[in-house]
């Protein structure tokens, strides 16, 4: 037996031998960002090994608002994401629920064409979605143009299907025997017994669109209409721009998220295991 | 059977009115606009005009090459390094289990733009951090930004930082639906745990794995933004030029929509092509 034991904690050394360099690894560039972040410029182009925070933050802060309406920015990215939060969940169940409920003609065939495109290239409606929103539409440097073409998903709505069609269907066809309305089981019966599973697609949602970048980058390219990764990327690559408080503004987008995540971690990865976007 | 057409359109109206504004009719658009010369208004049918530049272009096959060969060694070493971080992560051996899955999996919420923007500082090549360390333990500084090889290498550390964790994530999942009962049985019998991850975990395992590389091929297919910010719109000298960032120069600094459509479509034709043969190839036998 003890021998077995030790074998167990020989194992269990080993493991830990190999994991934890890699776990500093990966922590490493999340901590030079906050370390960046607190450094002067001459600190970051300086010859010395620098690995632990200064205290020019608040500087830092003012060169990046400076440089960049970054807090403006910040503002249209929190409402954008949480109106197209709001907007693509209910979109997204009602979609799952009719699915997991109904039988209805052409089902087979939305079922395909939703599976279809999850192998499809989001390059390929780039451009017509474009001419679309900015020409046809003239709806560039609006909110409009940052919410409505992203709407769509596939696998959240697959993961929605497989939600509702998990639930007992005997409680929605009682309701249903007491005429009850399709819409009121739906909101008031299947909605709230979905909860953490709307809960892990909210999250997934909104992290998508906190941090999308090419879209709003083509679409929302006027200073007062950019959201916060567009407005820092415009930074990077400039020649007089202040790299502290380029960091800063990485802090800012990232470090609110990594809290959601240590707080919300199950529906996080619920989310992120069922796929839910694409 | 009772069928419900009304009521299950109404749920879902919304819905299909998105999907056939903002994507089935830009598919056929896409396709349509490739096959017209776009260079001057008004946009006239010409089948052979942005078709037959492509063929012919330097520019497209360097892309074409670049995507590739991130493809083909980016996405197997992420892969890997996801399936060892799930199946360690998922060992009943490991103490502090939360902190290491904070650590593999935070770069999952990191945004494109925050993550190319440390990278670049991080990797700079007189005050960059990882020089200096290489320098520390005796080694060359590396120019990460002036020469293709280290800017290639670059870009797939990069992507591999970011989405190694997300797909640990994935397999993680998938490791623990398979029944513990297959592992005691498997350890009753005196079977090294090395051979259990080949022969157990693995081939079970094999679904996931293909769902995590199909969507690592499609994502990286369209690789943009990283050779956009990091490595500077595709430098040194479009030696990290992606077919993602062609169709950006082409579609959104040239205003070239037939030939950047046409570039569309030839990734989602290779896109589609790898993953039909990768499921060929990966197919259960009958």
């Amino acid at each position: 037996m003890s021998s077995l034991s030790q074998r167990r904690l020989g194992r269990s050394l080993l493991l830990h031998l190999f994991l934890t360099p890699l776990a500093v690894i990966w922590l490493f560039p999340l901590w030079m960002m906050i370390v960046f972040s607190t450094m002067p410029d001459n600190g970051i182009f300086s010859p010395g090994i620098e690995l632990l925070p200064h205290d020019n933050f608040l500087a830092n802060f003012h060169n990046l608002q400076r440089d960049t309406d970054f807090v403006g920015a910040i503002g249209i990215s929190v409402s954008v994401a949480v109106t197209y939060t709001v907007l693509s969940v209910l979109l997204t169940s009602m979609a799952g629920w009719a699915l997991a409920r109904y039988h209805f003609v052409g089902k087979g065939f939305v079922v395909a064409i939703i599976l279809g495109t999850i192998t499809l290239p989001y390059a390929v409606v780039l451009i017509p979605q474009f001419i679309m929103v900015a020409r046809d539409f003239q709806l560039a440097n609006t909110w409009v143009a940052l919410i409505v073409p992203p709407l769509f998903n596939s696998l959240g709505v697959l993961f929605m299907r497989q939600a509702f069609s998990m639930m007992p269907h005997d409680l929605f066809d009682a309701a249903r025997v007491e005429g009850v309305k399709e819409w009121r089981i739906f909101l008031f019966v299947a909605l709230p017994l979905a909860r953490p599973m709307l809960a892990a697609l909210a999250i997934i949602l909104f992290l998508a669109s906190w941090n999308n970048y090419l879209w709003p980058l083509l679409i929302n390219s006027q200073p007062g209409a950019m959201t916060a990764p567009v407005a820092l990327g415009t930074l990077i690559g400039l020649t007089k721009v202040s790299w502290g408080g380029l960091m800063v503004g990485a802090v800012m987008l990232t470090v609110p998220m990594l809290v959601v995540f240590v707080l919300l971690q199950r529906h996080f990865i619920a989310g992120i295991a069922a796929g839910a976007v694409k | 059977m009772r069928y419900q057409n009304a009521t299950a359109y109404r749920f879902l109206t919304p819905y299909l009115l998105i999907f056939a504004i903002f994507w089935v009719w830009p598919i056929i658009s896409s396709f349509m606009i490739s096959f017209q010369a776009t260079r001057t208004v008004p946009w006239r049918f010409a089948p052979t005009f942005n078709w037959g530049r492509l063929i012919g272009d330097p520019a497209f096959f360097n892309a074409l090459k670049n995507t590739l060969l991130i493809l083909v060694i980016q996405v197997p070493v992420m892969i890997s390094l996801a399936i060892v971080m799930a199946v360690l992560l998922n060992s009943p051996l490991l103490k502090a289990r939360a902190l290491y899955r904070f650590a593999f999996f935070a770069p999952v919420v990191v945004g494109e733009v925050a993550y190319s923007a440390v990278f670049r500082l991080m990797f700079n090549l007189d005050f960059g951090i990882i020089n200096k360390l290489l320098a520390g333990v005796g080694l060359v500084k590396i120019d990460w930004f002036s020469n293709v090889t280290p800017a290639m290498a670059l870009i797939m550390i990069a992507v591999t930082w970011r989405w190694a964790g997300y797909n640990a994530i994935i397999l993680l999942a998938g490791l623990q639906s398979i029944p513990e009962d297959v592992y005691e049985a498997a350890t009753l019998d005196r079977v090294s745990k090395v051979k259990q991850f080949f022969y157990i975990t693995l081939p079970l395992l094999k679904p996931v794995i293909v769902f995590c590389a199909v969507l690592s091929i499609i994502g990286t297919m369209q690789l943009f933004t990283e050779p956009f910010l990091i490595t500077e719109r595709g430098g040194p000298g479009g030696g990290t030029e992606t077919l993602g960032l062609l169709l950006y120069r082409q579609g959104f600094r040239s205003l070239n929509f037939g030939y950047a459509s046409a570039v569309a479509y030839t990734m989602a034709g290779l896109a589609i092509t790898i993953t039909l043969v990768q499921l060929w190839l990966t197919r259960e036998p009958k």
